[in-house]
Protein backbone atom coordinates (compact mmCIF):
# COMPACT_ATOMS: atom_id res chain seq x y z
CA UNK A 1 0.00 0.00 0.00
CA UNK A 2 3.07 2.24 1.03
CA UNK A 3 4.51 1.41 -2.54
CA UNK A 4 1.16 2.39 -4.36
CA UNK A 5 0.53 5.98 -2.71
CA UNK A 6 4.54 6.68 -3.14
CA UNK A 7 3.48 5.95 -6.96
CA UNK A 8 0.26 7.83 -6.36
CA UNK A 9 2.38 10.91 -5.05
CA UNK A 10 5.22 10.81 -7.97
CA UNK A 11 2.40 10.20 -10.59
CA UNK A 12 3.67 12.38 -13.42
CA UNK A 13 7.06 10.87 -12.84
CA UNK A 14 6.19 7.48 -13.04
CA UNK A 15 4.60 8.04 -16.19
CA UNK A 16 7.33 10.21 -17.89
CA UNK A 17 9.89 7.65 -16.62
CA UNK A 18 7.61 4.40 -18.04
CA UNK A 19 7.25 6.62 -21.18
CA UNK A 20 10.92 7.27 -21.48
CA UNK A 21 11.31 3.28 -20.95
CA UNK A 22 8.85 2.50 -23.29
CA UNK A 23 11.10 4.91 -25.99
CA UNK A 24 14.64 3.57 -25.15
CA UNK A 25 12.80 -0.15 -25.86
CA UNK A 26 10.47 0.73 -28.73
CA UNK A 27 13.18 2.16 -31.00
CA UNK A 28 15.69 -0.53 -29.97
CA UNK A 29 13.19 -3.39 -30.92
CA UNK A 30 12.38 -1.57 -34.21
CA UNK A 31 16.42 -1.14 -35.27
CA UNK A 32 16.90 -4.37 -34.43
CA UNK A 33 14.48 -5.14 -36.62
CA UNK A 34 15.07 -3.49 -39.41
CA UNK A 35 18.73 -5.05 -39.29
CA UNK A 36 17.93 -8.68 -38.08
CA UNK A 37 15.42 -9.57 -40.19
CA UNK A 38 17.34 -8.82 -43.46
CA UNK A 39 20.31 -10.75 -41.82
CA UNK A 40 18.40 -13.50 -40.81
CA UNK A 41 16.90 -13.65 -44.27
CA UNK A 42 20.23 -13.33 -46.01
CA UNK A 43 21.89 -16.51 -43.66
CA UNK A 44 19.36 -18.83 -44.58
CA UNK A 45 19.97 -18.05 -48.33
CA UNK A 46 23.62 -18.02 -48.13
CA UNK A 47 23.70 -20.87 -45.68
CA UNK A 48 27.88 -19.79 -45.60
CA UNK A 49 27.11 -16.78 -43.84
CA UNK A 50 25.38 -18.15 -40.87
CA UNK A 51 28.03 -19.40 -38.74
CA UNK A 52 29.94 -16.19 -38.42
CA UNK A 53 26.90 -13.65 -38.20
CA UNK A 54 25.26 -15.78 -35.66
CA UNK A 55 28.63 -16.24 -33.50
CA UNK A 56 28.96 -12.31 -33.82
CA UNK A 57 25.52 -11.83 -31.89
CA UNK A 58 26.23 -14.57 -29.53
CA UNK A 59 29.32 -13.32 -28.56
CA UNK A 60 27.41 -9.60 -28.21
CA UNK A 61 25.02 -11.18 -26.11
CA UNK A 62 28.07 -12.67 -23.39
CA UNK A 63 29.05 -8.95 -22.82
CA UNK A 64 27.52 -7.78 -19.69
CA UNK A 65 24.91 -5.19 -19.52
CA UNK A 66 26.97 -2.35 -17.56
CA UNK A 67 30.20 -3.27 -19.59
CA UNK A 68 29.11 -2.51 -22.72
CA UNK A 69 27.10 0.78 -21.91
CA UNK A 70 30.84 1.43 -20.16
CA UNK A 71 32.08 0.55 -23.46
CA UNK A 72 30.51 2.93 -25.53
CA UNK A 73 30.65 5.92 -23.35
CA UNK A 74 33.79 7.30 -24.61
CA UNK A 75 32.44 7.20 -28.93
CA UNK A 76 32.06 10.28 -29.85
CA UNK A 77 28.66 10.85 -31.31
CA UNK A 78 27.57 8.34 -29.55
CA UNK A 79 28.51 8.93 -26.01
CA UNK A 80 27.75 12.57 -26.32
CA UNK A 81 23.72 11.45 -25.22
CA UNK A 82 23.18 8.73 -23.05
CA UNK A 83 19.98 7.70 -24.29
CA UNK A 84 21.34 6.88 -28.26
CA UNK A 85 23.56 5.04 -26.31
CA UNK A 86 21.35 2.76 -24.46
CA UNK A 87 19.67 2.36 -27.83
CA UNK A 88 22.40 1.44 -29.64
CA UNK A 89 23.30 -1.40 -26.54
CA UNK A 90 19.29 -2.32 -26.38
CA UNK A 91 19.69 -2.81 -30.65
CA UNK A 92 23.01 -5.17 -30.24
CA UNK A 93 21.32 -7.10 -27.42
CA UNK A 94 18.15 -7.77 -29.14
CA UNK A 95 19.33 -8.81 -32.27
CA UNK A 96 20.45 -12.44 -31.29
CA UNK A 97 16.66 -14.07 -31.01
CA UNK A 98 15.63 -11.95 -33.88
CA UNK A 99 18.19 -12.95 -36.08
CA UNK A 100 17.99 -16.63 -35.09
CA UNK A 101 14.47 -17.12 -35.45
CA UNK A 102 14.18 -15.29 -38.38
CA UNK A 103 16.99 -17.72 -39.82
CA UNK A 104 15.62 -20.97 -38.14
CA UNK A 105 11.63 -19.49 -39.75
CA UNK A 106 12.75 -19.49 -42.90
CA UNK A 107 14.93 -22.88 -42.88
CA UNK A 108 12.26 -24.44 -41.35
CA UNK A 109 9.83 -24.29 -44.40
CA UNK A 110 9.04 -27.19 -46.23
CA UNK A 111 11.51 -27.87 -48.35
CA UNK A 112 8.85 -29.20 -51.09
CA UNK A 113 6.75 -25.87 -51.00
CA UNK A 114 10.18 -24.67 -51.66
CA UNK A 115 11.27 -26.49 -54.81
CA UNK A 116 7.32 -26.35 -56.30
CA UNK A 117 7.57 -22.65 -55.97
CA UNK A 118 10.95 -22.31 -58.12
CA UNK A 119 9.57 -24.95 -60.28
CA UNK A 120 6.78 -22.98 -60.96
CA UNK A 121 8.72 -20.08 -61.81
CA UNK A 122 8.85 -18.09 -59.03
CA UNK A 123 11.33 -15.21 -58.83
CA UNK A 124 13.43 -15.12 -55.36
CA UNK A 125 11.39 -11.76 -54.09
CA UNK A 126 7.83 -13.89 -54.99
CA UNK A 127 8.95 -16.83 -53.17
CA UNK A 128 10.66 -14.44 -50.42
CA UNK A 129 7.14 -12.37 -49.77
CA UNK A 130 4.92 -14.91 -50.58
CA UNK A 131 5.64 -18.08 -49.24
CA UNK A 132 9.02 -17.82 -47.01
CA UNK A 133 8.24 -14.55 -45.14
CA UNK A 134 4.58 -15.31 -44.38
CA UNK A 135 5.58 -19.15 -43.84
CA UNK A 136 8.22 -17.98 -41.29
CA UNK A 137 6.05 -15.11 -39.41
CA UNK A 138 5.11 -16.46 -35.74
CA UNK A 139 8.50 -18.22 -35.77
CA UNK A 140 10.22 -14.63 -36.35
CA UNK A 141 8.09 -12.69 -34.15
CA UNK A 142 8.47 -15.19 -31.07
CA UNK A 143 11.82 -14.16 -31.67
CA UNK A 144 10.74 -10.44 -31.40
CA UNK A 145 9.00 -11.22 -28.57
CA UNK A 146 12.30 -12.91 -26.37
CA UNK A 147 14.04 -9.72 -27.68
CA UNK A 148 11.67 -7.20 -26.88
CA UNK A 149 11.25 -8.60 -22.93
CA UNK A 150 14.62 -9.07 -22.44
CA UNK A 151 15.29 -5.51 -23.50
CA UNK A 152 12.50 -4.11 -20.73
CA UNK A 153 14.57 -5.66 -18.04
CA UNK A 154 18.06 -4.82 -19.57
CA UNK A 155 16.62 -0.66 -20.37
CA UNK A 156 16.24 -0.62 -16.39
CA UNK A 157 20.48 -0.40 -16.38
CA UNK A 158 20.63 2.15 -18.85
CA UNK A 159 19.68 4.60 -16.00
CA UNK A 160 23.36 3.83 -14.88
CA UNK A 161 24.50 5.93 -17.65
CA UNK A 162 21.76 8.40 -17.34
CA UNK A 163 19.68 7.61 -19.92
CA UNK A 164 16.74 7.75 -18.06
CA UNK A 165 14.05 4.85 -17.57
CA UNK A 166 12.31 2.89 -15.17
CA UNK A 167 16.05 2.42 -13.76
CA UNK A 168 15.88 5.76 -12.04
CA UNK A 169 13.28 4.70 -9.38
CA UNK A 170 15.33 1.42 -8.94
CA UNK A 171 18.87 3.23 -8.70
CA UNK A 172 17.62 5.94 -6.40
CA UNK A 173 16.04 3.11 -4.25
CA UNK A 174 19.05 1.71 -3.99
CA UNK A 175 21.09 4.61 -2.74
CA UNK A 176 17.89 6.00 -0.52
CA UNK A 177 17.45 2.49 0.59
CA UNK A 178 14.20 2.94 0.26
CA UNK A 179 11.95 -0.48 -0.70
CA UNK A 180 9.22 2.00 -1.97
CA UNK A 181 11.46 3.83 -4.61
CA UNK A 182 12.47 0.68 -5.97
CA UNK A 183 9.35 -0.91 -6.23
CA UNK A 184 8.20 2.13 -8.28
CA UNK A 185 11.01 1.42 -10.90
CA UNK A 186 11.05 -3.05 -10.39
CA UNK A 187 6.51 -2.99 -10.71
CA UNK A 188 5.93 -0.57 -13.56
CA UNK A 189 8.91 -2.74 -15.73
CA UNK A 190 7.25 -6.06 -14.84
CA UNK A 191 4.14 -4.57 -15.84
CA UNK A 192 5.94 -4.01 -19.18
CA UNK A 193 7.58 -7.17 -19.76
CA UNK A 194 4.13 -8.52 -19.18
CA UNK A 195 2.29 -6.55 -21.53
CA UNK A 196 4.92 -6.67 -24.69
CA UNK A 197 4.96 -10.62 -24.11
CA UNK A 198 1.17 -10.89 -24.49
CA UNK A 199 1.09 -8.17 -26.70
CA UNK A 200 3.57 -9.75 -29.49
CA UNK A 201 2.28 -13.11 -28.79
CA UNK A 202 -1.44 -12.03 -29.48
CA UNK A 203 0.14 -10.85 -32.84
CA UNK A 204 2.17 -14.03 -33.27
CA UNK A 205 -1.42 -16.18 -33.28
CA UNK A 206 -3.20 -13.48 -35.25
CA UNK A 207 -0.42 -14.00 -38.23
CA UNK A 208 0.32 -17.89 -37.64
CA UNK A 209 -0.42 -19.16 -41.42
CA UNK A 210 -3.30 -21.61 -41.32
CA UNK B 1 3.40 -42.33 -81.40
CA UNK B 2 5.57 -39.31 -81.65
CA UNK B 3 3.75 -36.64 -84.15
CA UNK B 4 6.53 -36.14 -87.30
CA UNK B 5 7.50 -32.72 -86.48
CA UNK B 6 10.94 -31.85 -87.83
CA UNK B 7 12.07 -30.31 -83.71
CA UNK B 8 11.66 -32.17 -80.72
CA UNK B 9 10.11 -30.36 -77.80
CA UNK B 10 12.67 -31.25 -75.58
CA UNK B 11 16.10 -32.15 -76.47
CA UNK B 12 18.84 -34.15 -74.67
CA UNK B 13 22.51 -33.23 -75.90
CA UNK B 14 25.53 -35.32 -74.58
CA UNK B 15 24.45 -33.79 -71.30
CA UNK B 16 26.20 -34.95 -67.98
CA UNK B 17 25.84 -33.47 -64.74
CA UNK B 18 28.05 -34.22 -61.49
CA UNK B 19 28.18 -33.11 -57.92
CA UNK B 20 31.04 -33.46 -55.71
CA UNK B 21 32.73 -35.80 -57.57
CA UNK B 22 29.43 -37.93 -58.15
CA UNK B 23 28.53 -38.80 -61.76
CA UNK B 24 24.62 -37.97 -61.73
CA UNK B 25 24.31 -38.01 -65.11
CA UNK B 26 26.33 -38.98 -67.63
CA UNK B 27 26.40 -38.97 -71.38
CA UNK B 28 22.99 -38.37 -71.98
CA UNK B 29 21.04 -37.54 -75.16
CA UNK B 30 17.68 -38.00 -75.69
CA UNK B 31 15.25 -36.66 -78.30
CA UNK B 32 11.01 -35.93 -76.36
CA UNK B 33 8.50 -35.48 -79.24
CA UNK B 34 5.44 -32.78 -78.83
CA UNK B 35 2.57 -34.24 -76.89
CA UNK B 36 4.01 -37.62 -76.39
CA UNK B 37 4.44 -38.52 -72.65
CA UNK B 38 7.48 -40.09 -72.34
CA UNK B 39 8.33 -42.28 -69.15
CA UNK B 40 11.94 -41.93 -66.99
CA UNK B 41 12.02 -45.68 -65.62
CA UNK B 42 14.78 -46.79 -63.09
CA UNK B 43 15.33 -47.23 -59.68
CA UNK B 44 16.27 -44.80 -57.62
CA UNK B 45 19.84 -42.71 -57.96
CA UNK B 46 19.74 -43.68 -60.98
CA UNK B 47 19.14 -40.28 -62.40
CA UNK B 48 15.49 -39.29 -63.12
CA UNK B 49 14.67 -37.08 -60.79
CA UNK B 50 18.04 -35.09 -61.90
CA UNK B 51 16.80 -35.45 -65.72
CA UNK B 52 13.29 -33.75 -64.87
CA UNK B 53 15.36 -30.49 -62.84
CA UNK B 54 17.46 -30.44 -65.69
CA UNK B 55 14.35 -29.35 -68.05
CA UNK B 56 12.93 -26.76 -65.98
CA UNK B 57 16.65 -25.80 -64.54
CA UNK B 58 16.37 -26.61 -61.11
CA UNK B 59 20.24 -27.87 -62.16
CA UNK B 60 21.86 -26.93 -64.29
CA UNK B 61 24.15 -29.54 -66.92
CA UNK B 62 28.06 -29.58 -66.12
CA UNK B 63 28.51 -30.41 -69.98
CA UNK B 64 26.21 -30.49 -72.78
CA UNK B 65 23.11 -28.57 -73.87
CA UNK B 66 19.52 -28.87 -73.23
CA UNK B 67 17.05 -27.50 -76.00
CA UNK B 68 13.49 -26.47 -75.52
CA UNK B 69 11.74 -26.16 -78.60
CA UNK B 70 14.89 -26.05 -80.95
CA UNK B 71 16.26 -23.12 -78.45
CA UNK B 72 19.54 -23.54 -76.51
CA UNK B 73 17.89 -23.46 -72.60
CA UNK B 74 20.95 -20.91 -71.95
CA UNK B 75 19.06 -18.55 -74.33
CA UNK B 76 15.54 -18.40 -72.60
CA UNK B 77 15.16 -16.55 -69.43
CA UNK B 78 15.13 -18.86 -66.64
CA UNK B 79 11.50 -17.45 -65.14
CA UNK B 80 9.94 -17.61 -68.22
CA UNK B 81 10.88 -21.13 -68.88
CA UNK B 82 10.13 -22.19 -65.75
CA UNK B 83 6.52 -20.40 -66.32
CA UNK B 84 5.85 -22.29 -69.51
CA UNK B 85 6.64 -25.62 -67.96
CA UNK B 86 4.56 -27.24 -64.95
CA UNK B 87 5.96 -29.03 -62.56
CA UNK B 88 4.30 -31.72 -60.33
CA UNK B 89 6.10 -33.56 -57.17
CA UNK B 90 5.40 -36.35 -54.90
CA UNK B 91 4.97 -34.15 -52.26
CA UNK B 92 2.86 -32.13 -54.10
CA UNK B 93 4.86 -29.10 -52.22
CA UNK B 94 1.18 -27.14 -52.09
CA UNK B 95 1.05 -23.24 -50.23
CA UNK B 96 -0.15 -24.14 -46.41
CA UNK B 97 -0.93 -20.90 -46.59
CA UNK B 98 -3.29 -20.34 -49.33
CA UNK B 99 -6.46 -21.91 -50.23
CA UNK B 100 -6.62 -24.14 -53.13
CA UNK B 101 -8.03 -21.18 -55.12
CA UNK B 102 -4.96 -19.51 -54.47
CA UNK B 103 -2.25 -22.22 -55.54
CA UNK B 104 -3.74 -22.79 -58.23
CA UNK B 105 -4.52 -19.34 -59.07
CA UNK B 106 -0.48 -17.63 -58.32
CA UNK B 107 0.95 -17.75 -61.44
CA UNK B 108 -1.46 -16.52 -63.72
CA UNK B 109 -1.84 -14.13 -61.01
CA UNK B 110 1.44 -13.55 -61.20
CA UNK B 111 1.39 -13.37 -64.98
CA UNK B 112 -1.35 -10.57 -64.76
CA UNK B 113 -4.45 -12.03 -65.37
CA UNK B 114 -7.81 -10.37 -64.27
CA UNK B 115 -9.55 -11.83 -61.29
CA UNK B 116 -12.36 -13.28 -63.26
CA UNK B 117 -10.33 -14.94 -65.62
CA UNK B 118 -8.73 -16.58 -62.77
CA UNK B 119 -11.52 -17.58 -60.97
CA UNK B 120 -13.26 -18.94 -63.91
CA UNK B 121 -9.77 -20.93 -64.78
CA UNK B 122 -9.30 -22.40 -61.31
CA UNK B 123 -13.18 -23.74 -61.86
CA UNK B 124 -12.38 -24.75 -65.25
CA UNK B 125 -9.17 -26.42 -64.02
CA UNK B 126 -10.52 -28.29 -60.53
CA UNK B 127 -13.35 -29.62 -63.23
CA UNK B 128 -10.88 -31.17 -65.40
CA UNK B 129 -9.10 -33.01 -62.57
CA UNK B 130 -11.90 -34.18 -61.25
CA UNK B 131 -12.23 -31.88 -57.78
CA UNK B 132 -15.48 -30.11 -56.51
CA UNK B 133 -15.38 -26.05 -57.19
CA UNK B 134 -16.49 -26.04 -53.65
CA UNK B 135 -12.67 -27.25 -52.42
CA UNK B 136 -11.69 -23.81 -53.95
CA UNK B 137 -12.34 -22.39 -50.59
CA UNK B 138 -10.24 -24.93 -48.45
CA UNK B 139 -6.37 -25.11 -46.94
CA UNK B 140 -4.34 -27.96 -48.34
CA UNK B 141 -3.90 -29.56 -44.60
CA UNK B 142 -7.97 -29.93 -44.92
CA UNK B 143 -7.62 -32.27 -48.09
CA UNK B 144 -7.03 -35.73 -48.44
CA UNK B 145 -3.64 -37.30 -49.91
CA UNK B 146 -5.04 -38.00 -53.38
CA UNK B 147 -6.99 -34.30 -53.40
CA UNK B 148 -4.22 -32.83 -52.64
CA UNK B 149 -2.09 -34.71 -55.68
CA UNK B 150 -5.13 -33.92 -57.94
CA UNK B 151 -4.84 -30.34 -56.79
CA UNK B 152 -1.10 -30.34 -57.36
CA UNK B 153 -1.69 -30.84 -60.99
CA UNK B 154 -4.51 -28.38 -61.00
CA UNK B 155 -1.57 -26.22 -60.22
CA UNK B 156 0.66 -26.89 -62.72
CA UNK B 157 -1.76 -26.74 -65.57
CA UNK B 158 -3.09 -23.28 -64.32
CA UNK B 159 -0.84 -21.16 -66.96
CA UNK B 160 -1.71 -23.89 -69.59
CA UNK B 161 1.96 -24.95 -70.36
CA UNK B 162 3.11 -26.78 -72.67
CA UNK B 163 5.24 -29.43 -70.54
CA UNK B 164 4.11 -31.06 -68.07
CA UNK B 165 7.34 -32.28 -65.90
CA UNK B 166 6.36 -35.32 -63.38
CA UNK B 167 8.45 -36.34 -60.94
CA UNK B 168 6.59 -39.50 -59.32
CA UNK B 169 3.20 -38.18 -58.64
CA UNK B 170 1.46 -40.57 -57.37
CA UNK B 171 3.87 -42.62 -55.41
CA UNK B 172 2.27 -41.90 -52.17
CA UNK B 173 -0.51 -43.04 -52.96
CA UNK B 174 -2.65 -45.47 -52.05
CA UNK B 175 -3.20 -48.20 -54.61
CA UNK B 176 -7.16 -47.87 -55.09
CA UNK B 177 -6.58 -43.54 -55.43
CA UNK B 178 -3.54 -44.12 -57.51
CA UNK B 179 -5.62 -46.65 -60.30
CA UNK B 180 -7.88 -43.73 -59.90
CA UNK B 181 -5.69 -40.70 -60.89
CA UNK B 182 -3.36 -42.87 -63.37
CA UNK B 183 -6.93 -43.28 -65.71
CA UNK B 184 -8.02 -39.85 -64.77
CA UNK B 185 -4.14 -38.86 -65.78
CA UNK B 186 -4.93 -41.06 -69.24
CA UNK B 187 -7.94 -39.30 -70.20
CA UNK B 188 -6.63 -35.72 -69.36
CA UNK B 189 -3.61 -36.62 -71.68
CA UNK B 190 -5.87 -37.69 -74.30
CA UNK B 191 -7.75 -34.15 -73.91
CA UNK B 192 -4.65 -31.60 -73.36
CA UNK B 193 -1.47 -33.54 -75.73
CA UNK B 194 0.58 -31.75 -73.51
CA UNK B 195 4.67 -33.35 -73.33
CA UNK B 196 4.69 -35.11 -70.23
CA UNK B 197 7.85 -36.10 -68.87
CA UNK B 198 7.07 -38.87 -66.10
CA UNK B 199 9.48 -40.19 -63.63
CA UNK B 200 8.52 -43.43 -62.17
CA UNK B 201 9.86 -46.74 -60.79
CA UNK B 202 6.77 -48.46 -61.06
CA UNK B 203 6.85 -50.91 -63.95
CA UNK B 204 3.43 -51.17 -63.77
CA UNK B 205 2.58 -47.59 -63.81
CA UNK B 206 5.36 -47.04 -67.12
CA UNK B 207 3.79 -49.28 -69.35
CA UNK B 208 0.37 -47.96 -68.43
CA UNK B 209 1.23 -44.00 -68.95
CA UNK B 210 4.06 -44.20 -71.38
CA UNK B 211 4.23 -43.80 -75.04
CA UNK B 212 7.81 -44.67 -74.39
CA UNK B 213 9.74 -45.74 -71.62
CA UNK B 214 13.50 -44.24 -70.75
CA UNK B 215 14.92 -47.12 -68.92
CA UNK B 216 17.66 -45.29 -66.84
CA UNK B 217 20.69 -47.06 -64.54
CA UNK B 218 23.82 -45.75 -63.05
CA UNK B 219 24.15 -42.02 -64.55
CA UNK B 220 23.02 -43.45 -68.00
CA UNK B 221 20.42 -44.18 -70.41
CA UNK B 222 19.98 -48.00 -70.97
CA UNK B 223 16.91 -47.87 -74.12
CA UNK B 224 13.96 -46.22 -75.31
CA UNK B 225 11.14 -48.27 -75.79
CA UNK B 226 7.36 -48.55 -76.34
CA UNK B 227 5.79 -50.00 -73.93
CA UNK B 228 5.31 -53.31 -75.94
CA UNK B 229 8.75 -53.43 -77.27
CA UNK B 230 9.58 -53.36 -73.20
CA UNK B 231 7.96 -56.61 -72.76
CA UNK B 232 9.13 -58.32 -75.07
CA UNK B 233 13.32 -56.54 -75.36
CA UNK B 234 16.09 -58.80 -74.91
CA UNK B 235 17.97 -56.30 -73.40
CA UNK B 236 19.13 -56.89 -70.24
CA UNK B 237 18.12 -54.27 -67.64
CA UNK B 238 14.55 -54.38 -69.29
CA UNK B 239 14.14 -57.43 -68.93
CA UNK B 240 15.11 -57.61 -65.18
CA UNK B 241 12.83 -55.06 -64.52
CA UNK B 242 10.11 -57.40 -66.67
CA UNK B 243 11.04 -60.27 -64.42
CA UNK B 244 11.51 -58.48 -61.09
CA UNK B 245 7.98 -56.96 -61.94
CA UNK B 246 6.80 -59.94 -62.66
CA UNK B 247 7.92 -62.63 -60.40
CA UNK B 248 7.16 -60.38 -57.57
CA UNK B 249 3.27 -60.66 -58.28
CA UNK B 250 3.20 -64.58 -59.08
CA UNK B 251 5.16 -64.63 -55.38
CA UNK B 252 2.42 -61.95 -53.80
CA UNK B 253 -0.30 -64.46 -55.41
CA UNK B 254 1.56 -67.17 -54.11
CA UNK B 255 1.43 -66.16 -50.54
CA UNK B 256 -0.42 -68.91 -48.36
CA UNK B 257 -0.41 -71.71 -50.74
CA UNK B 258 2.60 -72.69 -50.19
Amino acid sequence: MKVLRFMLQNQTQVRDLTLEHLWLVGVSTILAMLIGIPLGILIAHRTRLNKPVLASANIIQTIPGLALFGFLLPVPWLGARADRLAILALTLYALLPIIRNTYEGIRGVDPAVIEAGKGMGLTESQLLYQVELPLAVSVILSGVRVAVVISVGLATIAAAIGAGGLGEFIYRGLSMVDNRVILSGAIPAALLALLADFGVGWLERRLQPK
Amino acid sequence: MPPHTSTPKIEFVDVSYHVAGTQVLSGFNLQIANGETLVLLGRSGSGKTTTLKLINRLVSPTSGEIRVDGKPQQQIDVIRLRRGIGYVIQEVGLFPHFTVARNVGLVPKIEGWSEDRIQARVQELLQLVGLEGTLASRYPHQLSGGQRQRVGVARALAANPEILLMDEPFGALDPLTRDEVQREFLSLQQQLHKTVVFVTHDLHEALRLGSRIALMEAARLVTVLSPHEFLKSTDPWASAYVRAFGAGLEAAADRGTR
